[in-house]
């Protein structure tokens, strides 16, 4: 159970994950932007392709980006499903009041393949990166927000508090659970109200218990001369280095390449 | 001067919010005073509820003394604009090691500290790498917390107020929650920071064992100092501590039971292996 909870970081040596953390949310936004603006089968390709290279330069087993899939195929498969009956132009096949057009096949399997890419993708960044390192490079990149008014670091700061906590109270639930079923609660059986109604016992306990603990953490936070974002200075600074120029390099080819397959060959889907 | 001086504290908990008479609310702290050399090793003695963690929070300006004052290095706590020159001075660690980690990787935690504190990140990582190895958790510095034991991330929380160099630490019980080995493992950590480094401690606890190793003990009960000095000095007042419900090491008490037999000891010792040279002394 302690697993599941950001244990999404697979550690490794690979270019991925020497990338610098800023650059590698950038250039996933990129990327999500990139998958979809592709017009035709040619920029499609191109774009499965980058997906691929990442996939394999993370190395990360590819079990676990099956995994991560798994969870998103059915809705996958609906999508693409009812995506099959939109289109316009001639059908390709007609059965009743049911018409599927070249178009809306066109559809189906670009909504398939965008949603795709955009989970292994998305995958590649959370197993590559560290939360840590996700929460330092969040800060840094909404830094600019500060002139909003947007409290970057505190938001920040409960980022980091939350991935602390999040194991301790998941272990913190189990036992809770065990405590209550050792005096009796039943968790297991009875319709779903009935089980929601089980959890009323756990929650509360964990409630109080999560307070307690905020409670706590403020004390020994102040201890450690905790007064705000303003001041305080980090262990670890970023740099960009060459890798990180380089792939940014690769994504704008690859932009460039999407943009004239786009532009110069016919159009599949609007 | 010394490096800390309590002079008369009095506090109790009032609660602002509701209208009850406060007049009657119990003194936690009653007419408090003692000191704390620098370099000195302290325990603070006493039953839950003595108004030992009270005190370990008057120590870094957390609370402010109702009456009475307390400095330390000199500054007056209870002058607002020192809180932080105080929390640099004398840093606090608490009981449950779970709840005073911040960051989910250890190095970054023992950062957290000079961070606040505005210092250079070449500093920090140097402060860091030398807190970690202090308490020989260096190795571990990958680690996120919750994969360590208790007495690991004690030692990991320790580092935290090591990196932020203060002259002074405090440790509200941090034994408390821990198994004997993780307690073995943060005793020894305490004791060699002292010993190696000098820095100040004062140790909050409610096991005599512990308060044996001390330089210096305080006995408090009810809110009250019930005597202080060196460990054999309270220890012998064995019918004090005991009217008070306090304990003495079981060492101490064996020697003080035959002793009271009959059997000539003329001192009562602390340690083991002192009482089985005195034993083997009188049977021999």
């Amino acid at each position: 159970m302690r697993d599941i909870a950001f244990g999404q970081f697979y550690p490794a040596k690979s270019l991925l994950h020497r990338l610098d953390p800023r650059a590698k949310i950038l250039l996933l936004i990129v990327f999500i932007v990139l998958v979809f603006c592709t017009a035709n089968y040619y920029s499609l390709l191109l774009v499965i392709l980058g997906v691929f290279s990442v996939v394999l330069f993370s190395k990360v087993p590819l079990r676990l980006y099956f995994n991560s899939l798994k969870m998103i195929i059915v809705i996958v498969l609906i999508t693409s499903f009812l995506n099959l009956f939109y289109g316009t132009g001639e059908p390709v096949i007609s059965w009743g009041f049911i018409k599927i057009t070249l178009e809306g096949i066109n559809n189906a399997i670009f909504v398939s393949v965008r949603i795709l890419s955009l989970i292994l993708i998305s995958s590649a960044l959370t197993f590559t990166t560290s939360p840590t390192d996700l929460t330092d490079a969040l800060e840094r990149l909404m830094k600019p927000l500060t002139v909003f008014k947007v409290k970057v670091h505190e938001i920040a700061m409960m980022m980091t508090i939350a991935l602390r906590f999040v194991p301790l109270l998941l272990e913190e639930t189990d036992k809770i659970m065990s405590a209550q079923k050792a005096r009796g609660a039943d968790m297991e059986s009875g319709n779903l109200i009935q089980r929601i109604k089980a959890l009323v016992p756990v929650l509360i306990p964990l409630f109080v218990s999560a307070f307690r603990r905020a409670y706590e953490l403020a004390v020994a936070m102040e201890c450690r001369c905790y007064q705000g974002g303003e001041g305080r200075t980090r262990m670890k600074s970023l740099h960009l280095h060459t890798r990180d120029y380089l792939s940014i390099l690769v994504v704008i080819i690859l932009i460039v390449g999407v943009v004239l397959c786009n532009v110069l060959l016919p159009q599949a889907v609007r | 001067m010394d490096f800390i001086t309590a002079q008369n504290l009095i506090f109790r908990y009032i609660d602002e919010d509701e209208q009850v008479n406060n007049e009657n609310v119990k003194n936690v702290l009653d007419n408090v005073s003692f000191s704390v050399k620098k370099g000195e090793f302290v325990a603070l003695l006493g039953h839950n509820g003595c108004g030992k963690s009270t005190v370990a929070k008057h120590l870094n300006a957390m609370l402010i003394p109702e009456s009475g004052k307390l400095f330390v290095d000199s500054i007056d706590t209870a002058d607002e604009n020192e809180d932080f020159t105080i929390r640099r001075k004398v840093g606090l660690v608490l009981q449950n090691p779970d709840n005073q980690l911040v960051a989910s990787i250890v190095e970054e935690d023992v950062a957290f500290g000079p961070e606040n504190l505005g210092v250079e990140p070449q500093e920090i990582r140097r402060r860091v790498d030398d807190a970690l190895k202090a308490v020989d958790m260096y190795d571990y510095r990958f680690q996120p917390p919750h994969k360590l034991s208790g007495g690991q991330k004690q030692r990991v929380a320790i580092a935290g107020i090591i990196a932020m160099e203060p002259s002074c630490i405090v440790l509200d019980e941090p034994t408390a929650m821990l198994d004997p080995k993780g307690r073995e493992e943060v005793m020894s950590t305490i004791k060699k920071l002292n010993k190696e480094r000098g820095i100040t401690v004062v140790l909050i606890t409610h096991y005599m064992d512990e308060a044996v190793e001390a330089d210096r003990v305080i006995v408090m009960d009810d809110g009250k100092v019930l005597c202080s000095g060196t460990p054999k000095e309270v220890f012998s007042q064995v019918e004090l501590l005991k009217r008070h419900r306090l304990d003495v090491p079981q060492v101490t008490e064996l020697c003080y039971k035959l002793k009271a037999c009959g059997v000539e000891i003329d001192s009562l010792s602390l340690h083991s292996d002192e009482c089985i040279a005195q034993l083997t002394e009188v049977l021999l």
